[in-house]
């Protein structure tokens, strides 16, 4: 045991022991980069506050000397009420209806479609499928929630509407499928929305303790019998919330429905007609390059307006079943 | 008695063993740290009941007492590691070379420069074995890479590891033994040059061998660091130690020789304790 | 006992039989997702590879002649190097991959700093006061902004800046660098730097909440034992957090920033959408950047066009041709997002399995 007596002291005792706070670039640099920091947390707010200030200035009420507002222009109740939305012409109409009429029929398609698939693929990946297949089916399921929109519009348009609704639709039932149709648009919708259902349907399925599966299994439940009647309903609310989510993006989903669905707005349940969602109006109208200052311009607004209020109700319901949902678990 | 007897054993033969060593008195006087009336708070809940204790210089003090008694409360109160604790409080006055480590213009990096600290737990940083070794220097300023090396080879040999890792000192930290990982912990300790090296429970997750290991290296220590330990285990108190503290239940029953209070406590609960009546 | 268990027989195997049934159902869904992935898959693969048609097919023009003897398939290098073009047989995605790679490059330049200092304030130095749960319920809230309102922002506040610059228009704000000057227009108008800050406020939110899990995953012991060694916090987060953290964030980044990259909605409205034969800062090449050096200055302030905008484009046009050109765009474009979805899942991977704490 020769270590320590081999190796002289560190340093000789230190005499006077200075413990005192004092200026140092080290002290300085630690307040400067809290400051820094707290300053990128804020952006966030500031971008809200923007969003917020954006919409109140260019729809509701101009801030600007000499310039007005969309609601200033058009009355609420015409924006409600009216049953036309035809701004580019000369006989101007804005009436929400027939974009608010587009955006839910193709998000109800979507959902009919998305919500179940994505639930009953939850289903399977929590109880059913060995870790094995879950290890190798959540990276599937994440390249499907990175395809671009576009892309899906695009396959929306040469694959869905030409080889899946019309052999179907037109020539078995003949029903008239135009080009741009809400079905085909609801359709690829509802393939966008799997992925967002089935990871946090999974999330919520898997939450739930396995003691609550095990009890269903001692009273000789088959596995159909604890997944539906046990698991599914403790993780009820995680799962509404999911839904909750999912339908909102499928609200707020812009590309894929503006190239499958076409721009025509259209007051009417007929998904094999051309329908115009919001989304698709605020892309169509930027198309054409409108003048800043015009109605037209401005109405961009009023319709961005209303989808971020729907979708942020959405959401905020959601967080709140969410929350709800983490009380109960953890 | 026979338990009291076989204490004071190990207290005689660790005194044998020192005088051999060298030719100072078992027990320096000089007081290092001064802990006057703390009483500390988790939030509403208070775990430390008006301690008052002195540590003593270049002396390893050890703190006995049943789980949740308060000790490693205590030990964190001593470099302010509980400042990081959500709601924790105190009143009470901790005096380092006579100044109060709590007054408001003390700098806490400063303090915990002086007073290291290792875990029971071994917390190797998911780096080289060097770069754990040399992140306190480091972060103190020293850049300059062979002074580097230097204080990582002096380190790692005062904490008795330097033989076993002197050919891997960029591996991973990970990859070591869980004693290892401990005298690595120990290692880095004192390569920021500490004067008091607070431990706590060091040797409660190692194996036998790690542990007499681990003891050696705190019987070397105190020769230059003043040293505080809390340890569950009574006969490792009384090997290492040549103070120690009992805490029972938030308050600090006795605090003697370690000799004396492992022989003749004055205390009921200090006999009832280290004869094994409970806790 | 022999009645009741004759009377369940029935019903158990009823009861097993809807069992299975379901389990197909489940099974079935979970597959639904890959199916459609390969048809979509398909369906463009076989689009972008069936171009150009055999000259029988074409209508005989002469321009068709003209163009067949110096046009090649979509999918090969002449589609790389090219413009768009009035042609579909000449038309090429350069321009796009130039405008997407700078896209790309400048959100992340923006994203990464912003978000990673954003999650380290959040979890590191925010106590849970009322700052850090109203900031909390803020991102959660953005991360839901559909994406065509962060275009709305995007045209707002940065293309227009709310109209501030309206007196003096075509006036730019020239920057003294010493050693050179760059022309910055005001406001940004329709520019790649408009585009890059529109997408950074879209992928911020989810930077941030990726980044704020990776720094959660770090064990608190690893902050204690640095700060009884005398580390201050900011060389505790800076030392041994963020590097800690570092494979979940750069997991978390790469997700979003393909999620950036096959954005089209905020670039439209910001005005992207137009016919663009150059390609940012006139760089087509790694050499150009040592040639030309002042054009990576340059290019932040050019007018460009994106890989997702330029298929768009194509999907858009009335000739039936360029849909193929928009299949092969999509292949180029699905591929880029495949292999940055590839090293993200790889980096985690390697992450789960090399740490143990
Ligand atoms: N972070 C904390 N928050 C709230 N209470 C705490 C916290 N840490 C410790 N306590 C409480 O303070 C009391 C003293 O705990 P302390 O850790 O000091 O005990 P200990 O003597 O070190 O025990 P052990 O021997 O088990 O390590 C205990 O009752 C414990 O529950
Ligand atoms: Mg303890």
């Amino acid at each position: 045991m020769s270590l320590a007596n081999a190796v002289s002291p560190l340093t000789p005792p230190k005499t006077g022991l200075r413990l005192q706070k004092q200026f140092s670039w080290a002290r300085a640099r630690e307040a400067g980069v809290r400051a820094v920091l707290l300053g990128c947390a804020s952006l966030s707010l500031l971008t809200t506050l923007a969003i917020v200030y954006m919409f109140l200035t260019e729809a509701v009420y101009s801030v600007t000397p000499g310039t007005t507002a969309f609601f200033q222009e058009v009355s609420l109740w015409n924006f409600l009420a009216d049953t036309e939305w035809s701004p580019q012409f000369a006989d101007k109409h804005f009436g929400i209806l027939p974009l608010l009429c587009g955006t839910f029929v193709i998000a109800g398609i979507g959902s009919l479609i998305g919500l179940p698939i994505g639930l009953a693929a939850a289903i399977y990946l929590s109880e059913y499928a060995k870790p094995k297949f879950r290890r190798m089916m959540k990276p599937v399921l994440e390249v499907l929630a990175g395809i671009p929109s576009v892309v899906y519009g695009y396959f929306a348009l040469v694959f869905v509407t030409p080889y899946a609704l019309r052999p179907i639709f037109q020539s078995l039932l003949g029903i008239d499928v135009d080009i741009f149709n809400a079905m085909s648009a609801g359709v690829v919708l509802g393939v966008m929305i799997i992925p967002t259902v089935c990871s946090l349907s999974e999330d919520a399925l898997r939450a739930v303790p396995r003691g609550l599966r095990e009890a269903g299994y001692a009273l000789g439940s088959t596995k159909y019998d604890v997944s539906l009647k046990v698991v599914v309903p403790a993780a009820f609310s995680g799962i509404v919330a999911s839904f909750l989510l999912a339908i909102s993006r499928a609200i707020g989903e812009t590309m894929a429905v503006c190239i499958a669905a076409g721009q025509m707005p259209r007051l009417s349940l007929n998904p094999f007609r051309s329908m115009e969602t919001m989304t698709a109006y605020m892309v169509g109208a930027s198309l054409g390059d409108t003048p800043a200052g015009t109605i037209e311009y401005k109405s961009l607004y009023a319709v961005g307006f209303t989808l971020f209020l729907i979708t942020l109700g959405m959401n905020i319901l959601a967080n709140w079943v969410m929350n709800r949902f983490r009380e109960v678990y953890e | 008695m026979t338990i009291m007897q076989s204490f004071t054993e190990l207290v005689h033969q660790r005194q044998q063993r020192e005088s051999a060593k060298r030719n100072r008195p078992v027990e320096s006087e000089v007081t290092k740290l001064d802990v006057r009336n703390l009483n500390f708070f988790y939030g509403e809940k208070q775990a430390l009941f008006d301690v008052s204790m002195t540590v003593a210089e270049r002396a390893v003090t050890a703190f006995i007492g049943p789980s949740g008694c308060g000790k490693s409360t205590f030990l964190r109160a001593l470099n302010r590691m509980n400042d990081i604790i959500e709601g924790a409080h105190h009143n009470g006055t901790v005096l380092l070379e006579g100044q109060e480590i709590y007054a408001p213009d003390v700098d806490v990096v400063s303090l915990r420069k002086r007073v290291g600290m290792v875990f029971q737990k071994s917390t190797p940083f998911p780096k080289s074995i060097f770069d754990n070794v040399a992140y306190g220097p480091k972060i103190a300023g020293q850049r300059n890479h062979k002074g580097l090396s230097e204080i990582v080879e002096q380190s790692l040999k005062r904490a008795a590891l330097w033989d076993e890792v002197k050919d891997r000192l960029q591996d991973s930290a990970l990859a070591l033994s869980g004693g290892q990982q401990q005298r690595l912990c120990i290692a880095r300790a004192l390569a920021t040059n500490p004067d008091v090296l607070l431990m706590d429970e060091p040797a409660s997750a190692l194996d036998p061998a790690s542990t007499s290991r681990v003891e050696d290296l705190i019987f070397e220590l105190k020769q230059n660091y003043t040293i505080v330990i809390v340890t569950h285990n009574m006969q490792q108190a009384a090997r290492i130690s040549d103070w120690t503290a009992f805490f029972y239940q938030g308050y600090l029953i006795e605090k003697d020789h370690t000799q004396k209070l492992f022989t003749t406590p004055k205390k009921k609960q200090t006999e009832d304790y280290i004869t094994g009546r409970f806790g | 006992m022999s009645v009741p268990t004759k009377l369940q027989e029935p019903h158990l195997a009823r009861r097993h039989r809807i069992d299975k049934a379901f389990e197909w159902v489940c099974c079935g869904s979970t597959w639904f997702g890959v199916v459609v992935l390969g048809m979509l898959l398909l369906s463009v693969g076989w689009k972008a590879l069936t171009w150009p048609p055999s000259k029988a097919k074409l209508p005989s023009s002469p321009v068709a002649t003209v163009e067949a003897t110096s046009s090649s398939a979509p999918l090969s290098t002449r589609f790389f190097s090219s413009y768009d073009s009035r042609k579909p047989r000449e038309a090429g995605i350069l321009a796009a991959i130039w405008g997407s790679l700078w896209l790309i490059v400048l959100v992340a330049l923006f994203s990464v700093p912003i978000g990673v200092g954003s999650a380290v304030y959040l979890e590191e130095y925010a106590n849970d006061g009322r700052l850090k749960r109203i900031i909390q319920v803020n991102l959660s809230n953005l991360a839901g902004v559909p994406s065509i309102v962060y275009a709305l922002l995007g045209m707002t506040a940065f293309v227009k800046m709310f109209g501030f610059f309206t007196k003096d228009e075509g006036k730019s704000l020239v920057i003294n660098l010493l050693f050179t000057t760059v022309d910055v227009p005001l406001p940004f108008d329709r520019t790649l730097i408009s585009g890059a800050l529109t997408l950074t406020l879209l992928v911020l939110p989810t930077v941030i909440v990726a980044s704020q899990e990776a720094l959660r995953a770090v064990p608190s012991s690893i902050r204690t034992a640095s700060y009884a060694l005398g580390a201050t916090q900011w060389q505790t987060i800076r030392y041994q957090v963020i590097p800690a953290a570092m494979p979940g964030i750069m997991t978390g980044v790469i997700l979003a920033l393909s999620r950036a990259m096959g954005e089209a909605a905020p670039l439209m409205l910001i005005g992207a959408l137009t016919y663009v034969a150059y390609t940012p800062g006139d760089i087509t090449s790694v050499s150009d950047i040592f040639k030309n050096p002042h054009g990576l200055l340059d290019a932040p302030f050019d007018k460009f066009t994106a890989l997702p905008l330029q298929i768009y484009q194509w999907i858009n046009h009335p000739r039936a041709e360029y849909g193929h050109l928009a299949a092969a765009g999509i292949m180029v474009l699905l591929t880029i997002l495949l292999l940055m979805n590839t090293v993200a899942i790889v980096i985690r991977h390697k992450f789960q399995k090399c740490t143990r704490w």
